[in-house]
């Protein structure tokens, strides 16, 4: 199959305020240092890795929220590294981002039915009601929640509207940021099985990004785990259980909490 | 799936209908004035000056809240007065808010060097003393109302800038923000569509307070004769011509005083009071 996303040597760095000399530039931080991997269409990728690994750079750079200092993202043949907002606007619907904390990510003063309806205005799509209706079948939300905001909605509601916003525009991509990290183990599940559903009813392709390898197992078909902002392995997530070879895989495997503590990963 | 939370509305309290009965009041008297003033608030009568009013000894009836020295009704010239108060407060209050909250705004969410530009402007104009500024003002562009609505402006647009710089600041890290670029929202749309609604409530209640501010200003600079022409009721006028005559005439100081006090709580109150019933997200 055709490579949706194509990474080559991925750079980023950032000023570090905290060091800014009074007078000129700050010096730079290297978050992600010469990332590369391909995506192809329809897999799952999950990307893993601790704090600060620069897993969340990544995404945001995949989805152009900060622009890359060095290498190439390449999205379906485009380079989007360093395009302009206005050029990159018509590209913007077909690569779609879920937040991690929908209490910060769904504007607290529109109701439900505006947060899912106005990507769809800004991309000039017609026939819009009916498309947010759809878009709240689609993740299992009854259509009066349309008239609802968000703080009257219960954490796994709220993280479902997200969903809703992202696949209203039936993109091709969708970045999923930790988005059942704040979630009891209840709604985790459901949210995972809602959207496992939806990669294969809407054909997407995703790149699932958690801490949490046990999330990764259940969803993905391969794994990027990264370390200070290197990838350590890429592997298809069966072998990366199996045969985890880079030893931070290993340490990260062995966080994993079991029901019984004797019991080994198979 | 109808769970309470959609449910919950806040009762207007009785902050929000008290203070909107006492504006709304004011606002009838100031544009009936010249149907309602029982006197005309400018008719001398000097041998009707000084009457207590209705209720003590000595009382003439129709001069319901006795006469000041020349022997002017001062109901009549607080309701007239009500006008001048009233004006300068919705004028001047609304333009100081119109220009501060879209600076501040600006400054707010863009960052960079518009934001530096902001910033050092309100650092520097807060420097001033702002009662002697606003005197220097009126004395340069000569007494009047547009004058008094000018030096209002120009002295009190920092205190909208600095609040709603910072609120926008807050809100512009949240999610939503970043959620808007990615479904292709433009920057300038997205402070005007995501940023400024949640801004609005402390934009009202910063208006409201400023509306309160605005008359305080005017009845200041009524008060050492730099507002309207003196001939004009105004309540600072009043309280200045009673204060030189407290001991003989306490009505004609207290009375201003007490529309004054009412007029500034009740905007401040009306602020708060919109801001609980009709913000959606209830905290």
């Amino acid at each position: 199959m055709a490579d949706l996303y194509a990474v080559q040597d991925l750079r980023l760095s950032l000023p570090d305020m905290t060091r800014k000399p009074l007078l000129g530039p700050a010096p730079r931080i290297e978050i992600l240092k010469g990332i590369s991997f391909t995506l192809p269409k329809g897999e799952i990728l999950g990307i893993v890795g601790g704090s600060g690994s620069g897993k969340s750079t990544l995404g945001c750079a995949m989805v152009r929220l900060l622009e890359p200092t060095g290498g190439h993202i390449r999205f379906d043949g485009h380079d989007i590294t360093h395009l302009d907002e206005p050029t990159l606007r018509p590209l913007r619907r077909r690569f779609q981002m879920i937040f991690q904390d929908p209490m910060s990510s769904l504007n607290p003063r529109h109701r439900v039915g505006q947060i899912i309806a106005a990507p769809l205005r800004l991309h000039g799509f017609t026939d819009i009601q009916a498309k947010v209706a759809d878009a709240l079948d689609h993740v299992g939300l009854a259509r009066p929640f349309a008239d609802r905001y968000p703080h009257e909605l219960s954490g796994g509601q709220r993280q479902r509207v997200g969903i809703a916003r992202a696949i209203a525009l039936r993109p091709e991509f969708i970045l999923a940021d930790e988005i059942v990290s704040g979630l009891d183990v209840s709604s985790q599940a459901q949210v995972l099985n809602l959207l496992e559903r939806l990669v294969r009813e809407l054909g997407l392709t995703l790149a699932f990004i958690s801490h949490d390898l046990s999330v990764i197992r259940r969803l993905c078909s391969r794994v990027l785990v990264l370390h200070r902002g290197e990838i350590v392995e890429n592997a298809p997530v069966t072998d990366l259980f199996a045969a985890p070879k880079a030893a931070y895989t290993r340490e990260l495997l062995d966080a994993i909490p079991l029901p019984d503590p004797d019991q080994v990963w198979a | 799936m109808a769970d309470g939370r959609a449910q919950i509305r806040r009762r207007a309290g009785p902050r929000l209908w008290l203070s909107a009965l006492w504006l709304g009041l004011l606002a009838l008297a100031a544009l009936l004035a010249p149907w309602i003033a029982p006197k005309d608030p400018l008719a001398q009568d000097l041998f009707l000056g000084r009457l207590p009013p209705f209720w003590a000894a000595g009382a003439e009836p129709g001069y319901w809240l006795g006469t000041d020295s020349l022997g002017r009704d001062v109901l009549s010239r607080l309701i007239h007065g009500a006008r001048l108060a009233l004006t300068v407060a919705l004028v001047a209050g609304s333009i100081t808010c119109l220009i501060g909250a879209t600076l501040g705004l600006l400054a707010g969410y863009l960052r960079g060097w518009v934001d530096i530009v902001i910033s050092r402007a309100i650092d520097i104009w807060m420097a001033f003393p702002p009662v002697l500024f606003s005197i220097l003002l009126i004395a340069v562009l000569g007494p009047g109302l547009s004058s008094i609505i000018i030096a209002i402006v120009v002295i009190d647009w920092t205190r909208f800038a600095r609040v709603v710089r910072a609120e926008a600041m807050a809100q512009g890290a949240m999610d939503y923000v970043a959620s808007a670029q990615v479904a292709g929202r433009s920057r300038l749309s997205t402070m005007v569509t995501e940023i400024l609604p949640n801004v609005l409530p402390t934009i009202v209640v910063l208006l409201t307070l400023e509306m309160g501010i605005a008359v305080i200003v005017e009845a200041i600079l009524s008060f050492v004769n730099l507002s309207i022409s003196t001939d004009d009721p105004t309540w600072g006028g009043m309280i200045a011509e009673g204060r030189t005559s407290i001991h003989q005439a306490w009505w004609v100081l207290i009375f201003p005083l007490i529309a004054l006090f009412l007029t500034v709580l009740s905007f401040s109150q009306l602020g708060e009071g919109l801001k609980d019933r009709y913000d959606p997200v209830l905290r």
